[in-house]
């Protein structure tokens, strides 16, 4: 992935319309401020969600544009009602992320290294699988887990949570692991590696990258999971903050700041996922949708 | 694909090679068949191994669900079935009561107006951000990288802020709104029926910008540089260079765009029961909303899932083209 686009080549010609740096160099921050306006476009809704957290005592009332006296009475309250959420949500994406990885890399690497005259028909099961509807999952899933006492359950939403997170880490890891070449695993199966070893001694360690991409976004889905928090949960004793969040908005509509500051709580890891492992979020989102 | 099959074929060799002496035993000759042909099978079950728990995962929670859905749709599913265990079939009659019902037409005309809506909106804003981030400046990479958060946040917390913003007295866009001239009246956004859907379809299309932008951007840049510079010397600049260079060859990743965009909006839930729960009277109900409230609010399952299966149909009309258009990458 190349950071910068364009470059220039040292010998072309002068006038390549579309090179821009040869032009003027005011010329480039005007598109830069052009930017940083579309960019305020698109972010105003979280600047928004930030603002109103740390208003105080925010009643239905007109918020101020900015925060000018912030308070974190809003975060305090957030706290106090939904950080036990906060934890039931990260012990689900953690557990998500291990449980899709678990069954997705080893799935990935046969798609991508085996000879399997039916790998085709799998791959195409994992892209039909975009296609089902999360209601219609969570519509049989209700039964089945009412039957087998895994509603209202950690190891439940783990195990529905990651139907988003088993495909598309199948999808990234294996267009990952095709380019491994098969000779690197082929010297360490000589050295009389089994098959297993050599998956996890040699192919693992290469394909680095993609179980971080693939590992990012399994946390990302199942952290942000509503449907299946919303329908496999009847209690409170398993809540989801995405489930927490919905209620609030339900119950709690006379004082915003403790919401948004639910909401901004719940809008971290997205944040500092972003702020740390950018690459892999860029090669997340291309790698998952076109290949 | 041939240095694959080699690399199979030299697998099952070494394995034969490479065992027997440690075990202690004279290596079988090369054309020992049992011996080889047993190495082989237990090779290939090795190899099967891998992919065994993704099998079953997807069976269960992918296979299972769309076949008990199939059934569940002709079948009496409701609370009783819970303490009863008995789910009596019943043919045709959810299908019947759910297709008759004046609140089927209602939400399959919505859920066509906020996917084609949605779509539109994101893939034209979409393309001419990708377009206008195509240019080299200062910041670009950083402004770009920003530009994904909105679709990186859950989508619940995302509903939430825009529900204040979208609040007829006091949210922010009717206050700016305000201060614009012609501007007359608060416009309720999410309470009248007149504007609600348009509404949630704006804050759909929000949402789906990133993405789409992301996308397109990665495959304007795989155009190479010197179409563009050849097509200058004819004359090809700005709208004519899009038009008769970037749109052609932007064609493939523009087509697996809009059809995933398609399949994704299709069973959109989460988004629409944030902001309006389906409201105001039902002005916001799509098919996947109301199958939600069909199942797990009045506990009719079986119409629930008769409504499931139709969204499953309409993803499976786009379907056959979104595999027609990943059949090229999934054979290289």
């Amino acid at each position: 992935m190349s950071a910068v686009p364009i470059s220039t080549t040292p010998g072309t010609d002068d006038d390549a319309p579309v090179t821009s740096a040869a032009k003027p160099a005011a010329h480039r921050w005007i598109s830069t401020a052009v930017g940083v306006v579309i960019i305020a476009f698109m972010l105003f809704p979280l600047y928004w969600m930030v603002n109103v957290s740390l208003q105080s005592g925010g009643g239905a009332v007109a918020t101020p544009w900015f925060p000018a006296a912030p308070s974190f009475d809003g975060y305090v309250q957030a706290f106090n009602d939904q950080g036990r959420n906060l934890v039931t949500s990260l012990v689900v994406s953690l557990g998500s992320v291990v449980l899709s990885l678990v069954i997705a890399a080893p799935a990935a690497y046969a798609l991508a290294q085996f000879r399997i005259r039916w790998a085709t028909w799998v791959l195409f099961g994992v892209l039909i699988t975009q296609m089902i509807p999360g209601i219609v999952v969570a519509n049989a899933l209700y039964s089945a887990f009412s039957d087998i006492g895994l509603l209202n359950s950690i190891p439940g939403l783990i195990l529905a949570d990651s139907t988003a997170g088993v495909p598309f880490a199948i999808i990234v890891m294996r267009a990952f692991m095709g380019s491994i070449p098969p000779s690197i695993v082929e010297a360490a199966r000589v050295d009389g590696a089994g098959q297993l070893r050599a998956f996890v001694s040699v192919v693992l360690p290469m394909s680095r990258n993609a179980l971080i991409t693939a590992g990012l976004f399994t946390f990302l889905f199942a952290w942000g999971d509503f449907l299946f928090a919303l329908t496999l949960t009847t209690t409170e004793d398993v809540r989801p903050v995405t489930l927490g969040l919905y209620q609030y908005i339900g119950t709690y509509v006379s004082d915003w700041s403790p919401i948004m500051a639910t909401a901004v709580l719940s809008s971290l890891p997205a944040i500092v996922l972003l702020l740390v492992a950018q690459r892999y979020v860029a090669a997340g989102v291309t790698g998952g949708a076109v290949k | 694909m041939s240095t694959r099959a080699d690399a199979g074929t030299l697998a099952s060799a070494s394995d034969a090679a490479a065992r027997p002496p440690r075990d202690g035993v004279q290596p079988p000759s090369r054309g020992g068949r049992p011996a080889r042909s047993s190495a082989r099978t237990k090779a290939r079950i090795a190899e099967l191994a891998f992919l065994v728990p993704a099998l079953v995962y997807l069976v269960l929670f992918f296979g299972y669900p769309v076949v008990k859905n199939l059934l569940m749709g002709f079948q009496e599913y409701t609370t009783k079935t819970f303490f009863t265990g008995e789910a009596p079939f019943v043919g045709l009659d959810n299908y019947s009561a759910v297709l008759s019902s004046s609140l089927f037409d209602k939400a399959l005309l919505n859920t066509v107006l906020f996917t084609a809506g949605s779509i539109l909106g994101q893939f034209v804003i979409g393309l001419a951000i990708a377009v206008f981030f195509r240019r080299s400046f200062p910041l670009n990479n950083v402004l770009r990288a920003l530009l994904l958060l909105p679709w990186l946040v859950p989508l619940i917390a995302s509903a939430a802020v825009w529900r204040w913003i979208l609040d007829t007295d006091y949210g922010a866009l009717n206050r700016a709104l305000q201060l614009l001239p012609f501007v007359d009246g608060n416009p309720a956004w999410l309470t009248s029926t007149s504007l609600a859907l348009i509404a949630v379809i704006g804050v759909n299309i929000w949402l789906g910008i990133p993405f789409n932008a992301t996308i397109l951007y990665g495959g304007l840049q795989e155009i190479p540089e010197e179409l563009y510079e050849a097509g200058a010397l004819d004359g090809a600049t700005g709208w004519r260079a899009f038009r008769h260079i970037t749109w052609p060859l932007l064609r493939p990743v523009v087509t697996v765009v809009l059809v995933l965009g398609v399949v994704y909006t299709l069973k959109v839930l989460d988004i629409i029961l944030g902001l309006t729960n389906g409201g105001p009277a039902n002005s916001t109900q799509t098919i996947a909303t109301l199958s939600y409230v069909r199942s797990f609010k009045e506990f009719d399952f079986g119409q629930g899932a008769a409504l499931g299966n139709v969204l499953v149909l309409l993803s499976l009309l786009f379907a056959v083209v979104y595999l027609r258009l990943n059949r090229k990458a999934v054979d290289e």
